[in-house]
């Protein structure tokens, strides 16, 4: 067991680990933030997606200790102070980006890293970007509404179906 | 004027706000005090005789606590089968047993050999891998045909591999052939409808508790339907009644039918937390999952099409095997049959239909009910074989349709099912309209100015949903009552709880049911929670699946408010001095016909918990009633969907331009969560018809058993799609008039999907009249490069 250190959501915390502990594992097990979900083996679904020092991470296919020392944002860390619903998940909300919520965190924390980099970015470039990001329920058309939308961008041409 | 709440209203979920922030509670976000982990060693060959198990070093290893094989089920029930399937010449079909863990034989890659509990699950994988099998590899048999034509038996108690023939309607058979042999035109279609997984996003997890001072065990489990899972578990596997046994589904993250069936390791872990007393929880790899959840679909399916020469319709032949794996899953026997061969009418008057379906074990996973289960078997082959019937005889695919549809109503179809209500023609109009499929050849110029070739694919369907009727599914087999339930439970201050036995994981019935009751009563949605999930606080109710929560259990909801209303009144007419006959209830106030007297929704629920002045001696004081609600038919959605594509004739990459998608689901609640349901829907059908496939090797190794292989539907696969569901000739039965909207998308889209690429490439000069899903770009480029 080693002891690991770091800021998640803005809170130092630490906690032993083994060498093969998972950031997944940790954030769940070790943190109780059960927010980040695990859907895969083989770091292709994006359900466990956060942030480590502002760069969207899939947090299975880092170790605990690969993250000593870093700032760690999970989904339990995006809504706004007052404990509203940040700008993407209220978008999420707004557009109907979720069904059954399991791939939700990762889509949200994703979706948070692209706009960060690319404030406007086209529907293709959504669509591209969410590529480590698999759902299962919503067939992606409600996800990339809502990620447009938080952008800013208009998609009352979208909904008019 | 979209309404802004109750029956109409695309409310927001309310559900999102906890999935958005992290707080949803899902199976494996349950840990217990004191909680063992188990790890399921699983068979890595096909076929095998278990000679030994030696866990001796494995049980000395560090956290381990017990380790368990099939030995220590001898004497425990094995999973049953809930539904039983009589044969073409009456016989019961051939049903083998399903141990928990194996016993004697493995016969599928991933069938659990052995269990071990641990301290956590690195000690429990740790020691997995410690324990020393000797297994006889045997030859293994995945392909049907050869299973049937005297390939190695997969139970060597059964007869053979054949687990029924079934003939339907058997009576229909001889005319049926008469039929085509006076046809003026018969068209012929062979072709496969794959292996799929199911792959909800949340793996399936188990978590057994139990409580020695009382002897009540729990199981927390990603179940559609934890009172069955209770019922079958209980009383079929390891003796426990139901007034001892607790389960609960919590947030469960999709299903798709995967999560309907009692699995072995919801067993495993409520035995193993009474073997070893404490907690015991399973959660599976995304890998195990690929290896144990049921898959779907694999019918090889042989049809035919009789018509006269002006193309109409005279008969339909088909003939399919239908893959059950190694053994019967929960409800695999009525997939291939009941939900299948009563739906090849489709949305015509053929008027004779006879379907052969051979249901056949190989050394593969289950098979079972995944997304539109039997339907989209039956519609992909249907609308095939009209498509390929359309352009040999010259006839536009279209108006072949049209010239068929089923236009009276009620109509009862040669298999033994009656369409209640639908316009055929309103939903083909309305898709035509909303796919411009005027425009298409413009696009269509378009697209060959850069070197695509575009094609156009329609397709029609129909699916019975809401399943269903008791009295019918009993004398089709169904060793279950498919009823559903509701209590409303009203209290004081006017706020109420709704608990079903429907369970929600991802259709947003907390946000949509409550639409319902707050339009009868007429107070705000807040007011109403949906509780499900929990034997413990809700009644006896079969679960969500056949897009049947609304149309079986919101009917159920319906008519305990009804009950709820009627003595409402009652109280309020003594509130008000009058007589229950004479009181209406409107927006939440109780008023005397005719009057200005009032009485307000909470005045009256306040009365029944505080009945000072009650009539008691003819009203008990409370206000909550329970309702079971039966249907009397399944309920027929249906529709049409537009797909148009592009094929680049360099590598016969297939992509989505356009989908258009015109359903008719009768009245809807809730229009956003209805379109939800139908885009997620379409990924799934386009998923099977571009992308997905669960490949097996000849000697039964899944190829295809990670995200890296299997080829699930990414956000740049698919596109926008257009959906409508104007068109609404509402359910005559229920009293919602709604008929489910769930599987609809995964039902329609592939045959749409199949028939536009067929048509790109028809129309560049291209003789292929099909391809087998799904359409890889190795298999489109292959079959135009002849």
């Amino acid at each position: 067991m080693t002891t690991v250190s770091m800021t998640v959501n803005g809170k130092s915390v630490s906690g032993d680990v083994e060498g093969r502990t998972l950031l997944s594992a940790f954030l769940r097990e070790g943190q109780g933030l059960t927010g980040t979900h695990v859907g895969c083996d083989t770091s292709q679904c994006g359900s466990c997606v956060v942030h480590v020092n502002g760069a969207a991470v899939k947090s299975c296919t880092l170790f605990a200790l690969e993250a000593d020392g870093a700032e760690v944002t999970t989904i339990e860390g995006m809504a706004n102070a007052d404990g509203s619903l940040g700008t993407i998940q209220q978008a999420f909300q707004d557009y109907h980006g979720l069904q059954c919520g399991f791939c939700t965190p990762g889509m949200v924390m994703s979706a948070a890293a692209l706009l960060k980099d690319n404030p406007k970015p086209t529907e293709a470039e959504v669509r591209h970007y969410l590529e480590g990001n698999i759902c299962r329920c919503t067939g992606y058309h409600n996800i990339v509404k809502a990620i447009m939308a938080a952008s800013g961008q208009d998609v009352v041409a979208v909904a008019a179906e | 004027m979209p309404k802004d709440s109750g029956i109409g209203a695309s409310s927001k979920r309310r559900e999102d706000v906890r999935f958005l922030t992290g707080r949803g509670k899902y199976t494996d976000d349950i840990n217990l005090r004191g909680q063992a982990y188990v790890h399921f060693l699983r068979s890595d060959v096909a076929h095998g005789r278990i000679n030994g198990i030696d866990t001796g070093e494995a049980a000395a290893m560090p956290g381990v606590v017990r380790i368990f094989t099939g030995a220590d089920f001898e004497g425990v029930g094995g999973l049953p089968c809930g539904w039983q399937v009589t044969d073409r010449h009456g016989n019961p079909m051939q049903e083998p047993a399903h141990p928990i863990l194996a016993q004697g034989k493995v016969r599928h890659v991933g069938d659990p050999i052995a269990a071990v509990v641990a301290d956590s699950y690195a000690q429990a994988r740790d020691a997995a891998e410690a324990i020393v099998l000797d297994i006889e590899e045997l030859p293994a048999v995945i392909d049907m045909k050869a299973a049937v034509e005297g390939g190695p038996k997969v139970h060597d108690d059964l007869e053979s591999n054949l687990c029924y023939d079934w003939g339907f309607v058997e009576e229909n058979k001889d005319a049926v052939n008469a039929a085509f042999e006076a046809a003026a035109h018969v068209t012929t279609l062979e072709l496969k409808n794959q292996r799929l997984v199911a792959n909800p996003m949340e793996p399936r997890v188990a978590v057994g508790d139990y409580a020695p001072g009382t002897g009540d065990s729990t199981l927390y489990t990603t179940s559609q339907n934890p009172h069955v899972i209770r019922l079958l578990m209980g009383a079929f596997v390891l003796g426990i009644p139901e007034h001892k046994l607790r389960v609960v589904a919590p947030d469960v993250g999709g299903g798709f039918g995967s999560k309907i069936f009692h699995y072995a390791e919801e067993a495993f872990c409520t035995f193993a937390a009474k073997a070893i007393e404490r907690p015991v929880k399973w959660t599976s790899s995304r890998s195990e999952a690929f290896m144990s959840d049921a898959h779907g679909r694999d019918h090889v399916t042989k049809i035919e099409l009789a018509l006269d020469a002006d193309g109409m319709f005279q008969a339909i032949r088909t003939e399919t095997f239908a893959n059950m794996g190694a053994y019967l899953s929960t409800f695999a026997p009525s997939v291939p049959t009941w939900l299948h061969g009563t739906l090849m009418a489709g949305n015509y008057k053929t008027p004779l239909i006879y379907v052969n379906v051979k249901a056949v074990f190989t050394n593969t996973v289950p098979v079972d009910a995944y997304r539109g289960a039997g339907r989209p078997e039956a519609t992909f082959q249907l609308e095939r074989v009209i498509d390929k019937a359309a352009r040999e005889m010259g006839i536009d695919p279209v108006e072949l349709r049209r010239k068929n549809f089923i236009t009276e109503f009620p109509y009862a179809t040669p298999v033994a099912v009656e369409y209640d209500t639908g316009d055929y023609n309103a939903t083909l109009d309305k898709a035509l309209e909303v796919a411009d499929v005027s425009g298409f050849e413009a696009r269509r110029a378009a697209s060959a100015a850069k070197g695509k070739w575009r094609g156009l694919g329609l397709n029609c369907y129909i699916e019975a949903c809401g399943i269903a009727p008791s009295a019918l599914v009993g004398q089709l087999g169904a060793r279950a009552g498919l009823y559903e339930s509701a209590t409303v439970r009203v209290n004081a201050t006017g706020g109420l709880v709704v608990m079903t036995g429907s369970h929600s994981h991802g259709q947003g019935h907390e946000t949509a049911f409550p639409q319902v009751i707050a339009e009868m009563i007429g107070i705000d949605e807040s007011m109403i929670e949906i509780v499900h999930g929990d034997t413990a606080n809700s009644p006896m109710g079969m679960g969500t699946y056949g897009s049947r929560s609304l149309a079986v259990g919101g009917s159920a909801m319906v008519r305990a408010t009804e009950k709820i209303i009627n003595k409402a009144k009652k109280i309020a007419a003594h509130l008000l001095e009058a007589s229950d006959a004479d009181i209406e209830l409107k927006d939440g106030q109780f008023s005397v016909a005719g009057t200005d007297k009032s009485v307000a929704w909470g005045d009256v629920t306040l009365a029944a918990y505080v009945p000072h002045n009650y009539p008691l001696e003819d009203l008990e004081p409370g206000l909550e009633e329970t309702a079971f609600y039966d249907p009397s038919n399944f309920t027929y959605p249906a529709g049409t969907y537009i797909c148009e594509v592009e094929v680049d004739p360099d590598t016969g990459k297939v992509s989505i331009e356009r989908f258009t998608a015109a359903d008719d689901f009768g009245n809807v609640v809730n229009p956003m969560i209805v379109e939800g349901q139908v885009h997620g829907g379409l990924a799934q059908g386009i998923g099977q018809a571009l992308l997905e496939s669960c490949v097996y090797d000849a000697n039964g190794q899944i190829l295809s058993a990670s995200y890296m292989d299997y080829a699930m539907p990414r956000a740049d696969d698919v596109p926008y799609y257009s959906v409508d569901h104007s068109c609404q000739t509402p359910c005559t039965h229920n009293p919602l008039g709604v008929k489910g909207c769930g599987e609809a998308g995964a039902i329609g889209s592939p045959p749409a999907v199949v028939n536009a690429v067929v048509d790109a490439l028809q129309r560049n000069g291209k003789d292929v009249t099909h391809i087998d899903m799904p359409l890889s770009p190795a298999r489109v480029w292959a079959a135009m490069n002849g």
